[in-house]
C-alpha cells in the first residue's frame, strides 16, 4: 500500500527516502487508524475539530491551527535540531559523542524505556474515549481532542525510534503496543495506572495536571539520553506536553473559581449547600488532589532503583536539567532517603527516580499556590495542598504504610477518608453532562479566559462536518 | 622453529606464530624406519618460548608442544608409508615431567588456558588419527613419566614402561601444585583405560605414582619392559599398531610448505582465508573463500597439487588464523564468519573427495578439515556466522556456518533471486563429528532428529534465506532494509556482554548430545582447571603452583567449595 509521505505524515527525518522507515510505516500505519477508529475518542470521529498539528520544528510550524476530521489528523514525525557536535553529558561515558546509532549493549536497555514511555501515550488515549460524551464544553471537548492527538502523536514519535533504530524487535515492540489496550484483562498496558478509566472531567484535569507532569519529567530525563535521536525526540514532545498540563491546570483553576463565586454568592462553604447548588466543593478537590498526586509519585518508581542506577550510569537516561547539576558522574556522593525506617544514605546514582521526583513536586506545588491566591482574595480560609510523599503510595519505600497527608503514622480509615469516597465519585459523576452549544458551559465550571489562537470561548472549537 | 615476532605497533606484546619449517626441531628428533616413526623428546632446557623459567627434565611448554604438533603434522602428509608414531625420551631415566611449573606459575591465566588448549587439540589429534585409520600412536615410556608427560602417554593407543624398579607413570598436580591434569589425564584414567574410580584415586592423589607391575595391574600402562627386551618389544609393537593403520605401505608424500600469509596491522591475508579486525568493536571477521576451479580427478592429482590442493590450502590457513587470533588477539572476543565464492565449487570437490575417500591423502585433509573445524568448535570466542549475497557456505564450508552460535543470513526484499544460498551436502552429515560424535547439524537438531532427513532430501540444491529460516538452518534471516542494523546490533550486544560469561555459556550450549572422552576433556579444562588455576589455593600468594620449588608449604583455604 503506498503511502504518500511528505503531505501525509509531517516530518524531519527524511521518510521520503527512508525505505526502512516506509516499509514499517506501510505496515503500521493503516494498524494505528484502525486502532484511533476503534479506541479512539468515541462518537466525534467524523467532526471537524479545530485542531494544531506540527507541521516543522520551527516556531512558524510547530502549531499550524485549522478544522480537520481527526481520523485525518496528520500525525507527524518530529525531532528536535540537532545539535552539533553533542556530547553525552553524564555517567560513565560522559564526554564522549552522544551516539547517533543505539549502541548494541544497550539495545535492550534502550528499547525497553521507549517501549515503557510509548505505551502510555496510547494508553491515556483510551482511557479518556468516553469523554466527550461530558464534555462541559466545546471549548473542553476540542481541548481533550487536541490531548488525544497529541498522545497519538507521542506514540508516533516512539513508534518512529523502535522502527528507525531497532530492526525487527522494534518493528514488533511497536503492533505490540497497538495491541495492548487500557483495562484489557489479558493484555492491558504497562503501567497499572494506565489501565483505569478516566470517565470524568475532574479527574481528566487531575490527569493531566499530575500524570501528564510525570511524563514531562520523564521526557525531561530522557531529553537528557545520551541516544541522540531519543533525545531529540522527547526534546520536541515536551513543547506540545506543556498544553496538557495547561489543560490541566486552566481546567481545575476555573471551578475553583466557579466554586469561590458561589461560596460567595451563598455565603458559606458548606459542602452540602454547594453540592446542592451543582459545584464542586473544596474539599472534594482536596481529595481528588490527594489521589491522583499520590498515584502520579508512585510513576517515578522506588526511591532506591538499581535500574535507574544503572541507566544513569550508562547514559540513558539522566535527571531533568542535567545541565544545571555540577556533578555528573555521581559516583562518590549520597543521597539521604526517609524511610520507615529512618533516614537512608543511598548512592546518587541509586537515588535518580527520587531525585526527579524532587523536582516534579516543586513544579506541583506552583498551580496550587495560584488555586490558594483565588481563595485567599475571595476571603475563604481554606487551603488546598499536596498531600506528604509518603501518603497512599502503593510503589517504593512507603508503599502500604498508612500515614496521613502529613506524613504521620494513623490508621487505615483515616488515610481512606483522605481519598475520594464512593458519595465524591457518585456526586462528581452526576455533574458530568455534556454541553454542545458554542459559548455556554456546564454549571460546575467557568468559561476560560481565553480561547485558543485568539479565537473567543464561544468559537465553534467542534463542529458537524 | 617457533617465532616470537615483536610487533612494531603494540609495545613490548610480542606476537606468537605456530610456524614451523619441519626440517629440525630444537626440542625432538624425528626417525623413521619402514612404517614406524620414533618421535624422541629431548627439551633443551634453554629453549623456552618465554623467557623466565628453563625447561628441565624433559618438560615442555608451548613453544615444545608447537614441535610436537608439527612432526605429527608432516608425518600424517610427507611420509604417507609411516603408519605408526613411537615417542619416546633421548633423556636419561626420564620419559617426560609435564608442562613446566615455573612456566605456569609465572604465565598469565589466559596464556595457561590456550597453551592447554592447544595442548589437548594435539593430544587429541593422536586419538582422531587412530580412530580414522590414520597414524597409530605407541608411548615407550623409557623413564619416569610424570604429569603432562603421562597424559600425551595416555593419548596414545598404547602405553609402555620400563621396567626399572624406578621409572612412574604420575599424575601429581593435585598433591604437589594444587591443579589439575590439564591435558585430559583425570578423564583418560577412568574413561579411555578404564581404570577403577578407586584406584584412579589414589594414582591421582600420588606425588610420586605408581610403577612397574602395579602399573600394569591397575591399567595405567599396557605392558613394562624390561631394558633388555626394550628396544625390541617396542619394535615389535610398534610394526604390529602401524598394520592396524590403513595408510599405505609406500607412496609419495605431501611436503608442507609454508603458508602464504601477510600479518599487517588490520589482520591476516592467506590466499584462501582473510582475517580482518575490527579493533573499537572488538571483533575479527574470517572470511573464507571457496575455490574458484573444479576438483582434480582422483587421489593421485589431488595429492599432485599437494599444500595447493583448495581443502588443504583451506584448512591449513583457517587452522593457523585460529591460532594466531586465539593466542595473540584476546581482546577480539566475536569472530564474524563469513564465505566467499562459488559454494557449487565447495560442491564438487566434497563429492571428489567422497569418490576418492581411501585415498591416503584424501583420508588425510579429510582429519585435517575435521580436525580444524573441531578446533572452531571449542574456540573460546563468540562467532556469528553471515551469510550475505556471495557468499558460498556449501558443504564443508557450510559446516563453518554451523560451527558458529548464531546465523544470520541476508533476504534481498529488493531481489530475492540475488539472495544468498546455503547447499547442504553428504559432507554435512557426520564427516566431520564434533568433539561430541555428532555432525554439526545432529547436534544443531537434537530434538528433531528428522529433519535431518528432511534435510538430507535438499542436499545439493541452493536454499535461500526464507527457506533456510524455515529449517532452522539460520538464526535470523533479516532482509536488506534491516540487514546492516541487526547485524551491527547483534555484534556490539554480543561484545557487549561479559567475555567470561559468553566463554561459559558458549562452551554449555555447542556441543548438545552425548559425552565422549574428548567433550569431557574440554568440558571438564573449561570449568574445573580453569576455576582451579585462579584460586588462592593454586595462584594465591601461599598457594601450591606459587610457591613450587621454593621450600614453602602451602597453605590452604581449608574450606570446600
Amino acid at each position: 500500500m503506498a503511502i504518500d509521505y511528505q503531505t501525509k505524515i509531517p516530518n524531519n527525518v527524511d521518510l521520503s527516502t527512508d525505505r526502512g522507515l516506509q516499509r514499517a510505516l506501510e505496515h503500521w500505519q493503516p494498524a494505528f487508524l484502525d486502532w484511533w477508529k476503534e479506541l479512539g475518542p468515541t462518537n466525534y470521529q467524523g467532526h471537524e475539530i479545530y485542531l494544531r498539528t506540527a507541521t516543522s520544528v520551527d516556531a512558524k510550524g510547530w502549531a499550524t491551527f485549522g478544522h480537520v476530521k481527526m481520523p485525518d489528523y496528520r500525525w507527524g514525525i518530529f525531532l528536535a535540531d540537532r545539535q552539533q557536535d553533542r556530547t553525552i553529558g553524564f555517567g560513565d561515558h560522559q564526554g564522549k559523542p552522544a551516539w547517533q546509532q543505539v549502541p548494541g549493549e544497550y539495545r535492550a536497555a534502550l528499547r525497553r524505556l521507549i517501549v515503557t514511555q510509548g505505551d502510555t501515550e496510547p494508553a491515556s488515549v483510551e482511557q479518556q474515549r468516553l469523554l466527550a460524551l461530558t464534555a462541559p464544553s466545546l471549548y473542553d471537548m476540542r481541548n481533550l481532542f487536541q490531548v488525544n492527538v497529541e498522545e497519538g502523536r507521542h506514540l508516533w514519535a516512539m513508534v518512529y525510534l523502535l522502527h528507525a533504530y531497532f530492526g525487527r524487535d522494534g518493528r514488533e515492540e511497536a503492533e505490540e503496543m497497538l495491541f495492548r489496550h487500557s483495562g484489557d484483562p489479558d493484555h492491558p498496558r504497562i503501567l497499572g495506572t494506565f489501565n483505569e478509566p478516566i470517565d470524568d472531567w475532574l479527574s481528566f484535569y487531575m490527569f493531566t495536571y499530575f500524570t501528564d507532569r510525570d511524563g514531562k519529567y520523564q521526557l525531561k530525563s530522557l531529553a537528557e539520553s545520551g541516544f541522540d535521536p531519543l533525545a531529540r525526540t522527547c526534546s520536541f514532545m515536551l513543547t506540545e506536553e506543556a498544553h496538557h498540563m495547561f489543560v490541566g491546570e486552566t481546567g481545575i483553576t476555573r471551578i475553583v473559581k466557579r466554586t469561590l463565586d458561589e461560596m460567595t454568592k451563598l455565603g458559606t462553604d458548606d459542602p452540602e449547600t454547594l453540592r446542592k447548588a451543582g459545584v464542586i466543593d473544596l474539599p472534594l478537590l482536596q481529595r481528588y488532589i490527594n489521589f491522583w498526586y499520590s498515584s502520579a509519585l508512585d510513576l517515578f518508581g522506588s526511591e532506591i532503583s538499581s535500574n535507574a542506577a544503572t541507566y544513569f550510569a550508562n547514559g540513558l537516561k539522566g535527571r531533568p536539567d542535567e545541565g544545571t547539576y555540577e556533578d555528573h558522574d555521581c559516583i562518590a556522593t549520597f543521597e539521604q532517603v526517609e524511610s520507615p525506617e529512618g533516614l537512608l544514605d543511598v548512592a546518587t546514582r541509586n537515588a535518580m527516580n527520587l531525585i526527579t521526583r524532587n523536582a516534579y513536586v516543586r513544579d506541583c506545588a506552583i498551580g496550587l499556590t495560584r488555586w490558594n491566591r483565588l481563595i485567599a482574595k475571595a476571603g475563604f480560609a481554606f487551603e488546598l495542598k499536596l498531600p506528604n510523599e509518603r501518603f497512599n503510595r502503593n510503589v517504593g519505600l512507603w508503599a502500604g504504610q498508612a500515614v496521613d497527608i502529613d506524613g504521620q503514622p494513623v490508621s487505615r480509615d483515616v488515610v481512606l477518608a483522605a481519598l475520594p469516597s464512593d458519595g465524591d465519585r457518585i456526586y462528581v459523576k452526576s455533574l458530568m453532562i455534556g454541553v454542545t452549544e458554542p459559548g455556554k458551559c456546564a454549571n460546575w465550571t467557568s468559561a476560560p479566559d481565553r480561547g485558543i489562537n485568539n479565537h473567543s470561548f464561544d468559537f465553534e472549537y467542534v463542529r458537524a462536518a | 622453529m617457533a617465532t616470537q615476532i615483536v610487533s612494531a605497533e603494540v609495545e613490548a606484546a610480542p606476537f606468537y606464530t605456530y610456524d614451523q619449517d619441519g626440517a629440525s626441531y630444537q626440542h625432538w628428533s624425528v626417525a623413521i624406519e619402514g612404517r614406524v616413526a620414533t618421535v624422541t623428546m629431548n627439551v633443551d632446557p634453554d629453549g623456552g618460548i618465554n623467557p623466565g623459567y628453563k625447561l628441565k627434565l624433559n618438560s615442555y611448554d608451548l613453544g615444545v608442544d608447537m614441535e610436537l604438533h608439527d612432526i605429527v603434522q608432516r608425518l600424517r602428509f610427507e611420509h604417507p608409508q609411516v603408519g605408526c608414531v613411537v615417542l619416546t625420551s633421548g633423556q636419561e631415566r626420564i620419559f617426560c615431567s609435564g608442562a613446566n611449573i615455573y612456566m605456569l606459575g609465572t604465565s598469565s591465566h589466559a596464556w595457561k588456558v590456550n597453551f592447554c588448549k592447544f595442548t589437548n587439540e594435539t593430544r587429541n589429534g593422536f586419538e582422531d588419527s587412530s580412530q580414522n585409520g590414520s597414524l597409530k600412536f605407541l608411548a615407550a615410556v623409557n623413564g619416569t613419566c610424570a604429569g603432562g608427560g603421562y597424559e600425551v602417554a595416555l593419548a596414545c593407543d598404547e602405553i609402555l614402561l620400563i621396567d626399572d624398579r624406578s621409572s612412574a607413570v604420575s599424575l601429581p598436580e593435585v598433591p604437589l601444585l594444587a591443579v589439575l591434569p590439564g591435558t585430559g589425564g583425570l578423564t583418560r584414567v577412568v574413561d579411555k583405560r578404564k581404570v577403577r574410580k578407586d584406584l584412579a584415586d589414589v594414582f591421582c592423589t600420588s606425588e610420586e605414582g605408581v610403577r612397574g607391575r602395579r602399573a600394569k595391574q591397575w591399567g595405567l600402562v599396557d605392558d613394562i619392559v624390561s631394558g633388555s627386551r626394550w628396544n625390541e618389544t617396542i619394535k615389535g609393537r610398534a610394526e604390529a599398531l602401524a598394520d592396524q593403520s590403513a595408510r599405505p605401505l609406500q607412496g609419495e608424500g605431501v611436503k608442507l610448505v609454508p603458508l602464504n600469509r601477510r600479518i599487517h596491522k588490520d589482520g591476516y591475508d592467506y590466499d584462501h582465508v582473510k582475517v580482518l579486525f575490527d579493533w573499537d568493536r572488538h571483533f575479527a571477521t574470517i572470511t573464507v573463500a571457496a575455490p574458484t576451479e573444479q576438483p582434480p580427478a582422483d587421489g593421485d592429482a589431488m595429492r599432485a597439487q599437494g599444500c595447493a590442493f583448495w581443502p588443504l590450502a583451506m584448512a591449513r590457513e583457517l587452522d593457523d588464523a585460529i591460532l594466531l587470533l586465539r593466542t595473540n588477539e584476546s581482546e577480539l572476543g566475536l569472530w564474524v564468519l563469513e564465505s566467499t565464492g562459488e559454494g557449487a565449487n565447495v560442491l564438487a570437490y566434497d563429492a571428489a573427495m567422497a569418490a576418492n575417500k581411501d585415498h591416503w591423502f584424501v583420508a588425510e585433509v579429510t582429519g585435517m578439515l575435521r580436525r580444524t573445524l573441531s578446533r572452531l568448535d571449542v574456540s573460546s570466542r563468540s562467532m556469528y556466522a553471515v551469510i550475505r549475497t556471495g557468499s558460498a557456505f556449501a558443504g564443508t564450508l557450510a559446516e563453518i556456518m554451523l560451527a558458529a552460535d548464531r546465523q544470520y543470513m541476508l533476504e534481498m526484499l529488493s531481489d530475492p533471486a540475488a539472495g544468498p544460498k546455503i547447499m547442504l551436502g553428504e559432507a554435512n552429515f557426520g564427516l566431520y563429528p564434533m568433539c561430541n560424535g555428532l555432525s554439526r547439524l545432529g547436534s544443531r537438531f537434537l530434538g528433531a532428529p528428522e529433519r535431518l532427513e528432511e534435510l538430507r532430501a535438499l542436499t545439493g540444491s541452493p536454499i535461500p534465506s526464507g527457506e533456510a529460516n524455515d529449517l532452522g538452518l539460520v538464526t535470523f534471516a533479516p532482509d536488506d532494509i534491516d540487514w546492516e542494523d541487526e547485524v551491527r546490533l547483534a555484534i556490539d550486544e554480543r561484545t557487549g556482554l561479559s567475555p567470561d560469561a559468553c566463554t561459559g555459556m558458549e562452551a554449555s550450549l555447542r556441543f548438545a548430545g552425548p559425552e565422549t572422552v574428548a567433550s569431557k576433556v574440554f568440558g571438564r579444562l573449561s570449568a574445573w582447571q580453569n576455576w582451579i588455576f585462579i584460586r588462592p589455593n593454586a595462584v594465591g600468594e601461599g598457594g601450591a603452583l606459587k610457591l613450587f620449588g621454593t621450600g614453602r608449604r602451602a597453605a590452604f583455604d581449608k574450606k570446600r567449595v
